[in-house]
């Protein structure tokens, strides 16, 4: 037998290794966590699919002084992880001037994080459009504004929707990152709870459960958009 | 987006003449690389002039149309449509590059129909129609709509309004194409093999259209095709062009039976006897 001395100790005088009526008890306390990471992960995602596409445009437009900037934002954010994002935005912007709390600061870090990625994908959904819809456009004198609106995005976009579907369960991951940054969202809720009480049980699975509760029915959400926004294509 | 320059057919030149060729081009140059499609091209298009362009794949056939749609801008030369410069723009009696404005409002004469369609998929046949007047003339959605469903009749799809491309077949769409080039009210009209893309019981019912078309508007069409039947009966000149240069030109009744260079000889012994 090759036992912990931890755990040898816990089953003789520890507390019980899941206890309902505490679970019960937490229950409300991480419900209302869960609320702020949903809320940071909607204001993420809100934000990411906007300046994605903003991105994506901008990286393609024929105006060097445009599309470089876009295109070094998007490769440094990608190269370096949310985490440091998340310090720069709270601690080191302060230094600048600029005071977030640690909420806003935290949206927007996901939301900007994940715009770099989303912006690859609206990217390879305008490629996938074909170049003979941007040749009827004009032959048709419809103004550059126009033929993205009303050509281009509305064939580019559903093609996209599986990609940034997968990135909102991926952000809703995320999130927990931003208990580094004072925001008391599901998991440092959970982790609060367990230095308060000592029990790390109860409070971290039901933070799991609480996540798979969330995840599950967003990525059925994400399957049956999926489905609705597919159209034969001529 | 309607723009106010939306109804301006201005176009920085001086107003000309009738007699002026409504399509001319002059010393048109355009390379890809090493491969010289347009070598000095110089061609005049009158009002109302149907032009057929004929000759071998990758001769530039295309490219023609592409420069007088936009598509591709030209290395060199200077195009005039409808009396206006495609490309340039006259300031203080100087030729300049012209804005992207005035490009509009020139190009708001031209429209095209291409091989494969282009219809937007994710439009009915009569918003494929309708979508031009609306955003680039500035029409309200019951005129555009209107004319649509005239235009849509007009090329024998009444019963077609409201499908979407994929539930259409290749003529039904080269069809709706058609019309939704028409509802542009092009001065200038191109067709790009239009119908090279389609089953061959599939394009009697298209050639009927722009035949149609041909012999009762007077709208100046240009055209590519490798229907020489077609060609022979709604052309008033027929272009032979190779190598990036129009080398020979003639009224289809002559240049069909008494080519004189041997390589439109070659070209339409080629064609016509496989």
């Amino acid at each position: 037998m090759n036992v912990h001395p931890a755990r040898l100790l816990a089953q003789v005088d520890g507390p019980k290794a899941w206890d309902w009526d505490f679970a019960w008890e937490i229950v409300p306390d991480l419900l209302s966590a869960l609320w702020v990471t949903v809320q940071a992960t909607v204001v993420g995602v809100v934000l990411a699919m906007v300046l994605g596409l903003v991105f994506a445009i901008a990286r393609r437009s024929t105006i060097r002084l445009i599309s470089w900037p876009v295109a070094v934002f998007i490769e440094f954010v990608r190269s370096t992880p949310l985490l440091v994002q998340l310090f720069f935005l709270f601690f080191v912007l302060p230094d600048l001037g600029v005071v977030l709390s640690g909420f806003v600061a935290g949206a927007l870090g996901l939301g900007i994080h994940y715009a770099c990625y989303t912006s690859e994908s609206y990217r390879a959904g305008i490629e996938s459009v074909d170049r003979g819809q941007w040749e009827a456009a004009q032959a048709i004198n419809l103004t550059a504004t126009t033929t993205w609106r009303s050509v281009i995005l509305p064939q580019a976009i559903p093609t996209v929707i599986p990609a940034l579907g997968n990135y909102l369960v991926a952000m809703f991951k995320d999130a927990p990152l931003l208990s580094t940054i004072t925001v008391l969202e599901l998991v440092g809720e959970a982790k609060r709870i367990q230095a308060v009480t000592f029990r790390p049980t109860e409070a971290f699975t039901l933070a799991g459960v609480l996540f798979l509760a969330v995840s599950i029915p967003s990525a059925a959400l994400v399957r049956y958009l999926e489905r609705r926004f597919r159209y034969e294509r001529a | 987006m309607s723009e106010p320059d939306v109804e301006e057919t201005g176009t920085g030149a001086s107003p000309r003449p009738e007699a002026e060729p409504m399509v001319r081009m002059e010393q048109v140059t355009k390379a890809f690389g090493d491969f010289v499609c347009l070598d000095r091209l110089d061609l005049d298009v009158k009002t109302g002039e149907k032009v057929v362009i004929i000759g071998p794949s990758g001769s530039g056939k295309t490219t023609i149309l592409r420069v007088l749609m936009t598509l591709e801008r030209p290395d060199s030369g200077v195009v005039e449509v409808a009396g206006g410069y495609l490309y340039h723009q006259l300031r203080d009696g100087q030729l300049v590059k012209g804005s992207e404005k005035h490009l509009r409002a020139v190009r708001r004469n031209v429209s095209m129909v291409f091989q494969h369609f282009n219809l937007f998929p994710h439009m009915t046949a009569l918003r494929n129609v309708s979508i031009g007047p609306m955003k680039a003339l500035g029409r309200s959605k019951e005129q555009a709509d209107e004319r649509s469903r005239e235009l849509l009749g007009m090329v024998g799809l009444d019963d077609k309004v409201h499908q979407y491309p994929a539930q259409l077949s290749g003529g039904q769409k080269q069809r709706v194409a058609i019309a939704r080039a028409l509802a542009m009210e092009p001065k200038v009209m191109l067709f790009d093999e239009i119908t090279s893309a389609l089953d061959p019981e599939l394009v009697g019912e298209v050639l009927n259209v722009v035949r149609q078309l041909a012999h009762t508007t007077d709208m100046t069409m240009l055209l590519v095709t490798h229907e020489m039947g077609f060609a022979r009966e709604i052309a008033d000149r027929v272009l032979m062009f190779a190598g990036g240069r129009i080398i020979e030109q003639a009224p289809p009744e002559e240049i069909f039976t008494e080519p004189k260079t041997e390589r439109t000889k070659a070209f339409l012994k080629a064609v016509l006897h496989h």
